[in-house]
Formats: C-alpha cells, structure tokens, sequence
C-alpha cells in the first residue's frame, strides 16, 4: 500500500509495473494532469512527442510489433482521441497490441457535449479489444491491468482506457496485482487431442502437403517449432505478408510469399497440394483470391488461437484452435517423420518462371530507371539482411514485401489487414526506439510519406536513427497500377506533385540523399547505411513500374499475371 | 445455399456497460436482422442475459456467434432453434372499455388465448398475454374489431431444456483454474 497519490500518478506507477519503458503521446486540456505528473516519472519511462496522434498510434503499433509487448500511447479527449481511431483500426485487423489512454472530460460533464468530448468507447467500442471509462481513481491499476493481460494475451489487440478528468485529479491508496486471469476470457485454448489427432493422421497420409503461415508464428514466438514441424515432415511453406521473417528467407523448405502480389510457386502450389495447413492465418482475400477456386483439392487443417477465424471463411477439414507453438510442437512430437522429395522438387519450375518473367527483369534490368525491387535488394543486400523493414501501403509495401530477406524474425513491419497509408513513417519511429541498435529503414511511397510527413519532427526532436526510403514516382503507384490494368488506362486523380524532398529534410536538418540512375544506388545505399543517423535517400524511381506477379482480383491463385499481357502458364 | 432458420441466441455476459451496442453490431455487420432483442438478470449473481432472435443460417449464426463470445466481456454465447428452448414474448393490448363491454364473450375469448386483463377503467382496458408471437397476432387479429388503442410487445425470452442454466459448468470449471492460477 502507497501512501495516497492521485490518480494520474497511479497511472505512471500502473504503466510501470506493466514494464513499460516508453509512451508515444501528445498533449491536450482533458491529460494535463497526467502530463504533470509525467515530470515526476521522467527518468523511468520515455515520452515520445509525436506530430500527430495518428503517429503515435502507428509508432506504438510498431514499437509493438518488433518487441512483442504492448505499445502505449496517451492522447487527450475529443480530437486527440478521434486522431487514434485509425490506427486502433489498423492495430485491431493486425491483430497488435497496443494500450491507449484518451484523456476525458470530468464525469459530471459526460453527455454534455462539454468542450472536446467525444464518446470515446463508443466509437472505438467495434475496433478494440477491449475497452473501458475509468471514472473513479480506485479503478485505475485495475483497469491497466486488465488492459494490459488483454492487450497481449490470445489473440493480441487494441485496447483504449477513456480517463476521466476527475479519476486523474482523485486521490487514491494505489497498491498493484497484475492481473492473469478474466474468467469470460480464454487466451491460451487448450488443442482439443481429438482434434491434433485427426491432424496427425491426416499429415501422416498426405503426399502432398503444404503450409501456409501468418503472422501468428510471430506472436506465438513459434518459429522454432514451425521449423521443427516443416523439418520433420519434409513439408514446403509458404508465408503471408504479415508472417514475413517469422523464417529466414534461405530457410530450404521456404518458398516465399503467397497472395495477390506474392510468389507464384506457393500460390500455385496451393492448388495442388492434397493437404493445407494453414497456421496462424485467416484466409484474407488478399491471399486467397477468389474463394471458390482456393485450394478446392485440398484436405485443410487449420490452426489459430482465435475460435471465431475456424470455419469463418474457409471451412477446414480439421480446426485446432490453439496456440501456434504449442499446436506445432505437439504435431511435430505425434506425426511420422515425412519424405516429400519430389513434390518439394516440383515448386522449382514455378520459381525458375517468375525468376526469368519477373524477378530477374526488376532486380537486374538492362537499363532505363532504377526499379523499387532493386532499391529494396540492394538495402537487403547492404544490411546484410539485418535491417528491421517497415513499409507504407502500396507498391512500395509489396516490392519490399517480396524483394526483402531476412535472417531474424520480426523484421517486417507492414500495415497488412487495413492497408493504411501513413502508416510507414511513425510505424518505423516506433520500431526504432523497440529496437535501437538494429537498422530499421522505411520503404515508402511519395504519396503515403506526405500523409504523416509531420512525424519528421519527432525523428529530428528524439534523433531516432529511422532510415526512410522514398520510392518516388510521381504517382500513387499502386492506383495507377489498377487504373493501367483494369481501368482503360484511365489515370483519374492519381499524378501527384511531389515537394522538393531536399528543402524538407533540410528544414528538419536530415540527411538527404537523392538517386536518380542505377549507378549511384550502391554507394548510396552504403552511405545511408553507414552510420546510425536518420537518413532520407529519394530514389527517384522507374515512373509507370507494375508489381508483379498479380493475381488479379476475382481470379483463382493459380490465376497470375506475369505483366499487364502475359499470365502464367505452366 | 444453405436454409434460412429462425434461431434464438442466449448470451451471458459480465455486467459491462457498451456490451449491447457491440453486440447488436454483430448482427448488423453481418446483415442479419435482429427481430427481437431482451435483456436482464441471469439466476446467478452479477450475470446478465441477453437473449436475441434472428434468421440465419446455421454457418451464419454460428460466426456471429463465435464473434459475440470473442468479446471479454461475454461469458458465453448459444444459438437454438426453437425446438431445443421454451420461449415466450410478452404483449399489452390497450383498448377502450365501452367497446369492449360489447364484446359477447370476452371471458371465453381471454380464457382462449390465456390472457387476462391486468387493469381497467372507464375509458381504457389492458390485457396482457405472454406466449408464443403467432398467438400474440392472432388476439391481436381478434381485438381488432373492438379498436385497439395501443399495442405493445415484448422481445422473446428463452430458457434451454437443460437441467442448469447452459454457463454454469463453464463457470465452475473457471472457478477451478482461477483457484490454481493463484
Ligand atoms: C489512408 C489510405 N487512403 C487511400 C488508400 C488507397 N491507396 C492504396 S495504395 C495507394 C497509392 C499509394 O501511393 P504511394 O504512397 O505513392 O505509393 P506507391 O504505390 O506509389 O508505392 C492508395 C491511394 C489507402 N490504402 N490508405
């Protein structure tokens, strides 16, 4: 028991005992008494002063993404709430977590329309979690609690805690319990044996069995026991865009990325396995195409922690609702050995197609303009594969989606269920202050970039080392993309005139490096690189490049575009 | 395509403000038409029912459920179709006394329908009925001769034909693992 404190001081002391080390956040009237007592807590944990509050949300989401806890973020009542949603939004469909505290107006004043109220756990009510008013000063340590538990526990996710002025002034005797047990709420389902054991027989049977994995292999930190599983079964993998890193990309069973702009081996091998198994993944449109021509030859075991994704789109033959690493290594423990030489021979086909058709004319091209995939190669190549990658939405996200390779885990950061552009830039700042000494560099579009470009401000103010490449082609690429391939070639509000990106790094007194031609890409990369400081490289890019391969949408997976005339063929 | 069915949707829930608003969206989201919404205590302290109906078909219901038991905040979530519940509605009829007086046998019209009048005066009778809503329009259809001044009727509430309420295994058992997590 602590001496009496005030509500806002139980707060900090909550976010403490939940380890917090640092908070994204941005003042306002409703949060003033907090951000005093923030004095008093300076020296243990980090405040990080966005632009914007939609930048601390992304930042939090990033923070999170790469350390596996939850991001904090505190704003303040009405506007400074309403700034979040998007990015609880984001947090919600990518399943991240984060926990934001909104200031709000003083209980007597709720339902007023007092000066910046807004009924913050009604509008975030559909995209959290959880979510909860805390009126009164006793149920703060409480409600951080069980915020937290929430937040980062099952299927991990957003959680808002709307803080009334008069719970943040209200003195209180402040004592902690950590809260490790919500009797409605079930995070770690135990596999049902009946279930793993239908699984079991159905991979000892399958000749042809394949696996598709998302980003649950990273939450679950179930990497090692994804490897083990695909070792002992001899079984090729595929990963989703948000499963990216979770295995080294010379993993030798790894084959790459599935879904509308990923490789074509695994996404037409997915049409010819007998068996899928689809772990930590729910089936995203982006990754099935249409869904009555995805996998219909396959038997479908499916593995995820959340009960409602079982059945929710694709009806599996065997639903395990579990933990991934726990659900693996019990699998790996009971299935037999495997031995599937041929058929994971038979992807090389498919690979050496989009190696010739595509990957090969965007990595090494001839001449004309340097082209996204090369930037994103050469970054990788540079680094070593070391870097943390994080991405906007677009063309820039998918070449760095499927131009990236990584040796560690959790090295790809990417706005995935909601496609929020803007996203990149704070996503990156909060990746960075997650993970200081690895390099964390930023592919972005020169149009997502202008959407947060305020957030240069905390990188210039906190000197947070975020490399941030401008993949700059005078357009929303990614629109254009669609209007050439399916819109007549009919470019409707989607030219952008771009600033001089030099004066604005300039005003916030970053490195800037421009690469207009292929030759100095290398030795600017290197420069970029070289050291730990923030660096803005505007690669000026080939203007009217497509990502391919494209299954376009209404079509199969084994439907693909090899260029905007030619498909597939085997 | 799979056949549309009335189903009726038991969810127990911790008493937790919002919930409803959450809940319901579930079923607008989905496009699914709530024909009846009540909520109110459970036999177990602190627990709240709400109890909704709706048409669906099974895969249907079965996600929306599996989306309402996801919040925290629910403890539980069933679906029925009417075979497997004892259910009820419940209807006020509000008419004007003269008329009804009129009315040759209102005792053995009442007795049918096992309604009864729950207050009357001069100007106005009430008469309430609880059952089944087909019963409730077909009085409705019969009062109507005498001018019905105002009609009122209740969501559906349920009870399973099994022995306890449907959560309280889940919750002894929730007991037990609360008690070896401490
Ligand atoms: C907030 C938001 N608004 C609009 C979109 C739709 N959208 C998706 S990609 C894209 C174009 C992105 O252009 P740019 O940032 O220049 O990136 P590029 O595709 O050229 O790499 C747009 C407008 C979106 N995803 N998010």
């Amino acid at each position: 028991m602590d001496k009496t404190i005030t509500g806002s001081e139980a707060l900090w002391l909550s976010l403490l005992e939940e380890g917090a080390d640092t908070v994204f956040g941005y003042p306002g009237g409703q949060i003033m008494p907090v951000y005093d007592s923030l004095i008093k807590f300076q020296d243990r944990i980090r405040h990080i002063l966005v632009r914007h509050e939609q930048g601390a949300i992304h930042a939090a989401q990033g923070y999170a993404r790469v350390k596996g806890t939850p991001g904090v973020v505190i704003v303040t009542s009405g506007p400074g709430a309403t700034n979040v949603i998007t990015g609880v939004a984001d947090a919600m469909t990518d399943s991240t977590p984060v926990v934001v505290i909104t200031g709000q107006v003083p209980t007597s004043a709720l339902g007023t329309d007092a000066f910046q109220e807004a009924d913050v756990t009604g509008l975030t009510g559909l995209i959290t979690k959880w979510n909860y008013q805390i009126k009164r000063p006793e149920d703060i340590a409480w409600a951080v609690s069980r915020a937290f538990y929430i937040s980062r526990t099952g299927r991990p996710g957003p959680v808002v805690l709307d803080f009334t002025k008069d719970a943040q002034v209200g003195k209180v005797d402040f004592s902690y319990k950590k809260c490790n047990f919500i009797r409605s709420y079930i995070p770690d389902p135990k596999p049902s044996p009946k279930a793993v054991r239908e699984a079991v027989e159905l991979l000892d049977s399958a000749k042809k069995p394949f696996v598709v994995f998302g980003q649950g292999i990273l939450i679950s930190h179930a990497e090692k026991e994804l490897k083990a599983f695909l070792t002992k079964g001899d079984i090729p993998a595929g990963s989703t865009m948000l499963g990216l890193s979770a295995l080294p990309d010379d993993f030798p069973l790894y084959q790459g990325m599935i879904g509308m702009h990923g490789n074509i081996a695994p996404n037409v091998k997915t049409n010819e396995c007998d068996l899928l198994i689809a772990v930590g993944m729910r089936f995203d449109d982006r990754v099935t195409g249409v869904i009555s021509k995805y996998a219909p030859q396959a038997k479908v075991i499916h593995i995820d922690i959340d009960h409602a994704e079982l059945g929710k789109i694709v009806t599996p033959d065997v639903a395990i609702c579990g933990d991934a690493a726990k659900v693996l290594s019990s699998l790996t423990e009971k299935m037999q050995r495997g031995s599937h030489a041929e058929w994971v021979k038979s992807f090389k086909e498919c690979r050496d197609i989009e190696e010739e058709k595509v990957i090969g004319p965007e990595l090494r091209p001839a001449e004309g303009p340097v082209r996204m995939g090369e930037v994103v190669d050469m970054v990788a190549t540079v680094s070593g594969k070391e870097a943390i990658v994080v991405t906007d939405v677009g063309q820039n996200q998918l070449s760095a989606a499927r131009y990236s390779r990584f040796k560690e885990s959790r090295s790809f950061i990417s706005s995935g269920g909601l496609g929020t552009m803007g996203f990149g830039l704070p996503a990156a700042i909060g990746a960075k202050v997650a993970s200081p000494d690895r390099p964390v560099c930023l592919f972005v579009g020169d149009g997502g970039i202008q959407m947060t470009i305020q957030e240069f401000g905390t990188i210039m103010q906190d000197g947070i080392g975020v490399k941030v490449v401008i993949l700059n082609n005078n357009w929303l690429g990614n629109v254009r993309q669609w209007q050439e391939m399916f819109f007549g070639e009919r470019y409707s509000q989607t030219r952008m005139l771009n600033p001089d990106y030099s004066l604005i790094a300039k005003a916030y007194g970053i490195k800037y490096i421009c690469v207009e031609s292929r030759d100095e890409l290398e030795g600017a990369v290197k420069v970029m690189l070289g050291d730990s400081s923030p660096c803005i490289l505007d690669v000026h890019v080939l203007e009217n490049g497509n990502v391919m391969p494209m299954i376009p949408p209404g079509k199969g997976i084994d439907q693909i575009m090899l260029n905007s005339h030619e498909w597939f063929k085997k | 395509m799979e056949e549309v069915k009335n189903y009726t949707v038991l969810i127990y829930t911790e008493n937790q403000i919002g919930l409803l608003a959450q809940i319901s969206n579930v079923f607008t989201r989905r496009n699914l038409s709530i024909w009846s919404l009540s909520a109110g205590a459970s036999s177990m302290e602190g627990i709240h029912t709400i109890t909704i109906t709706t048409d669906a078909t099974e895969r249907k219901i079965r996600d929306a459920v599996r989306q309402i038991e996801k919040r925290v905040d629910v403890i539980k979530a069933f679906f029925y179709t009417d075979d497997k519940i004892v259910y009820r509605e419940m209807a006020l009829y509000k008419l004007p006394t003269p008329r009804l007086l009129d009315c040759e046998d209102l005792e053995g019209l009442l007795a049918k329908y096992n309604a009864r009048i729950v207050e009357m005066n001069r100007t106005f009778t009430v008469i309430q009925k609880s059952g089944h809503s087909d019963l409730t329009s077909a009085l409705y259809e019969e009062l109507q001769q005498f001018g019905i001044l105002q009609f009122v009727r209740s969501g559906r509430i349920a009870i399973t034909r099994a022995q306890q309420e449907p959560v309280f295994k889940f919750l002894q058992k929730r007991e037990k693992e609360r008690l070896n997590k401490q």
